[in-house]
């Protein structure tokens, strides 16, 4: 470390520093407690969780459901939580990105912003109805396709027949989460997508690139964060969902099919059994609460870490 | 410099750890698992207000009550005819559940509690702490479980005890099975698989159901008898009665169980008791209550059934949800036992069990079960 040869004196230097007006000083606090607020939140929930916890993990492993302590007891929830999430990934990521390239380099203006609003839309949907559609609509239509898994397909072990003869199985609670995180997929990759510098853009074209090539290499690259936080986004989101499990899912135990009914997620679990619960069991279940929290963070964390060590090579500079 | 550093890097994690002991002194609080019910059971004081008046025609005040939320349509249709006849009284019931209703009542917290299943004995012990004398379950909500199912061509299905554990057990998994056709001998039967349908929430229900199958068909369903349908065995499993009901209506050679008031006109199982078969009526579950004996060994004035369910009594509907009304049989504050005196005798008059017949389609008791429960409301100790 190198000394500077002679640091000015904090106060002799008549800097033009600007006098703090009522106005700056109200902002700045109303921002500071904005910032403290949240966090007293979150400790809030996580202590509110880990105290109410407590009394699972010093149980008698007999006590807690299923009879064989916690762990036996949420792991299969586990399962289904990222199962279903993992389903809707793999269906809304590519269908999102789609159509956030369509609407930010391919759609006419005009088709893109009604496209863009009509998306948006899809979130403003709360999840009773999308668990209504679920049930009532989609469930039926696609029990034939999950029956056709299982006969043809059925050697996979997540397509192990016989399919659900209501089609009410995880591949339908995955398809309905699908659509509820589309929205926020799209809606945050368009945007980045938007943002790419039309220099690079221009620059690929004028080198000779198709569309499709100057979106490789510069829309895509150059959005790669974006769409990582947004993937993240959704897939929060699909971890967390409810209602919409609770109502499309007919629960059970563990199975490795995804065309039977059976699994159950962390949150539908809480939702189906918290209002009849007492006791022991109600520190179960937010002991599972405290579990989905944990992934949670997990993955906000990770996906925190993926994107600034992509920062470098995203073009962005 | 490297100071400066450090103290903007920990300035949040101080930040965090101080909210957490905050917080954590908060979490402690043995109210938050209940959050909802807080600020009904709060007011519980304020009966006492209108105490001075202590004729019965002129009640006044509130009373709380907590516990089973089978009972809630019913409830809702007690408290609005009880206050139409009393406007000057408010009765809060929160629909908690059963376990949740029981907790609270023997701890003092509310009048009185719903609950699916009588006091068990430590229950009963803490209950006379908190009330001062022994507290009693009355059965005044009986509500049949129907076994509706979905097999388009078969009307009068008829199921044995045996047949429908096998059924829901999943040995028998097709509808044209020999058990079920010999039940059935007049009925073509098609082949279409089975499809049992459960509940996926913990429910009374449940509860009910499966401790019929275990007590009338005991070497073929050997699960444990809890809220939770036993984990591993084939089906659906639906959220609440609409969706088991919904679950039935989708598919075909699906049969599920569920509250005889939500089955509406889908096509229902007689089940077989003794030598015949018996459809689910209010009667037929009131028959099955007055058949069966009473719990031993608990307070002279308490009306826990122990439910025959493996009944032969003609004419009996087995499986019925019975959930009580437990009350104290003396009350400290004279205003609170007049309340609960007044509005638990208006639940078992039969203008109250009509009510309840009428909006939640549960079976009146019977008017011997009837004048048994008022004599236990008169004999309620006030002051």
């Amino acid at each position: 470390m190198t000394t500077t040869a002679n640091p000015p004196p904090r106060q002799a230097t008549p800097a033009p520093r600007a006098k703090a007006r009522p106005g700056d000083r109200i902002f700045s606090w109303s921002t500071r407690t904005a910032g403290v607020l949240i966090l007293v939140v979150l400790a809030g929930v996580a202590a509110f969780l880990i105290v109410e916890a407590l009394p699972t993990f010093q149980a008698d492993p007999a006590e807690i459901d299923g009879g064989e302590g916690f762990f036996s007891y949420v792991w299969p929830l586990v399962f289904g939580t990222l199962a279903a999430a993992v389903i809707a990934l793999i269906i809304a990521t590519p269908l999102a990105l789609g159509i956030a390239l369509f609407i930010s380099h391919y759609a006419p203006r005009r088709m893109a912003q009604g496209l863009g609003y009509v998306v948006d839309l899809l979130a403003a949907i709360p999840s009773v109805v999308y668990g209504l559609w679920g049930i009532q609509w989609l469930a039926p239509r696609v029990q034939g396709a999950w029956a056709w898994l299982a006969d043809n397909l059925g050697f996979i072990p997540i397509f192990t027949g016989p399919a659900s003869a209501t089609g009410r199985t995880m591949l339908t609670a995955g398809v309905v989460l699908a659509v509820m995180i589309l929205p926020i997929i799209t809606a945050i990759s368009r945007e980045v997508f938007l943002q790419t510098p039309t220099l690079h853009e221009e620059a690929a074209l004028a080198l000779g690139a198709t569309r499709w090539e100057m979106i490789r290499m510069a829309v895509i690259p150059f959005g790669r964060p974006g769409i990582i936080s947004g993937i993240m986004l959704g897939l929060g989101r699909a971890l967390g969902e409810t209602m919409a499990v609770a109502m499309v899912l007919s629960t059970g135990g563990f199975t490795w099919s995804m065309v039977t009914s059976g699994n159950n997620t962390i949150a539908a679990e809480i939702a189906l059994d918290f209002p009849e619960s007492s006791g022991l069991k109600t520190n179960t279940l937010i002991a599972a609460g405290l579990v989905l929290f944990a992934i949670t963070l997990a993955v906000n964390m990770f996906a925190r870490w993926v994107v600034s060590r992509r920062k470098e090579f995203s073009g962005a500079n | 410099m490297n100071l400066s550093i450090a103290r903007r890097r920990l300035a949040p994690v101080a930040v965090v750890g101080a909210a957490a002991l905050v917080l954590a002194a908060c979490g402690s609080d043995p109210d938050t698992d209940n959050g909802d019910d807080a600020d009904s059971t709060e007011t519980e004081g304020s009966g006492g207000d209108g105490g001075s008046g202590e004729t019965e025609s002129d009640l006044s005040g509130s009373l709380n009550g907590a516990g089973a939320s089978s009972q809630e349509s019913a409830m809702q249709a007690w408290i609005a005819g009880f206050q139409g006849e009393n406007p000057d009284v408010t009765v809060n019931y929160a629909p908690d559940g059963s376990g949740a209703g029981r907790e609270q009542f023997t701890s003092g917290a509310v009048a009185f509690a719903g609950s699916d299943a009588a006091l068990d004995e430590e229950e009963l012990a803490a209950a006379e702490t908190a009330c001062g004398a022994p507290a009693v379950d009355l059965p005044l909500f009986i509500d049949p479980i129907a076994i509706a199912y979905n097999l388009p061509g078969v009307d009068n299905l008829q199921l044995g005890p045996e047949t429908l554990a096998n059924i829901f057990n999943g040995t028998i998994t097709t509808w044209n099975d020999p058990a079920i056709a010999a039940d059935n001998p007049e009925a073509t039967l098609p082949d279409t698989a089975i499809t049992p349908v459960h509940r996926s929430d913990e429910s009374g229900t449940t509860e009910n159901f499966v401790e019929y199958l275990a007590a009338a068909a005991p070497s073929v369903w050997t699960h444990e008898i809890s809220g939770d349908w036993p984990a591993g065995l084939p089906g659906e499993a639906g959220a609440q009665t609409p969706g088991v009901l919904q679950a039935v209506d989708a598919a075909e050679g699906t049969i599920g169980y569920a509250s005889a008031a939500a089955v509406g006109d889908r096509t229902t199982a007689a089940i077989g008791v003794g030598e015949e078969f018996v459809e689910y009526s209010a009667e037929a579950a009131a028959a099955v209550v007055d058949a069966s004996p009473r719990a031993e060994g608990r307070a002279e004035n308490d009306i826990a059934i122990e439910l025959a369910r493996d009944t032969t009594e003609s004419g009996a509907y087995p499986i019925v949800l019975i959930s009580y009304t437990i009350v104290c049989t003396a009350y400290a504050d004279a205003n609170t036992g007049d309340l609960v005196k007044g509005f638990v005798g208006y639940m078992a008059s039969d203008e109250g069990q009509q009510a309840a017949a009428d909006a939640a389609g549960s079976a009146p008791i019977s008017p011997d079960l009837q004048a048994e429960v008022q004599a236990v409301v008169e004999s309620i100790e006030v002051g």
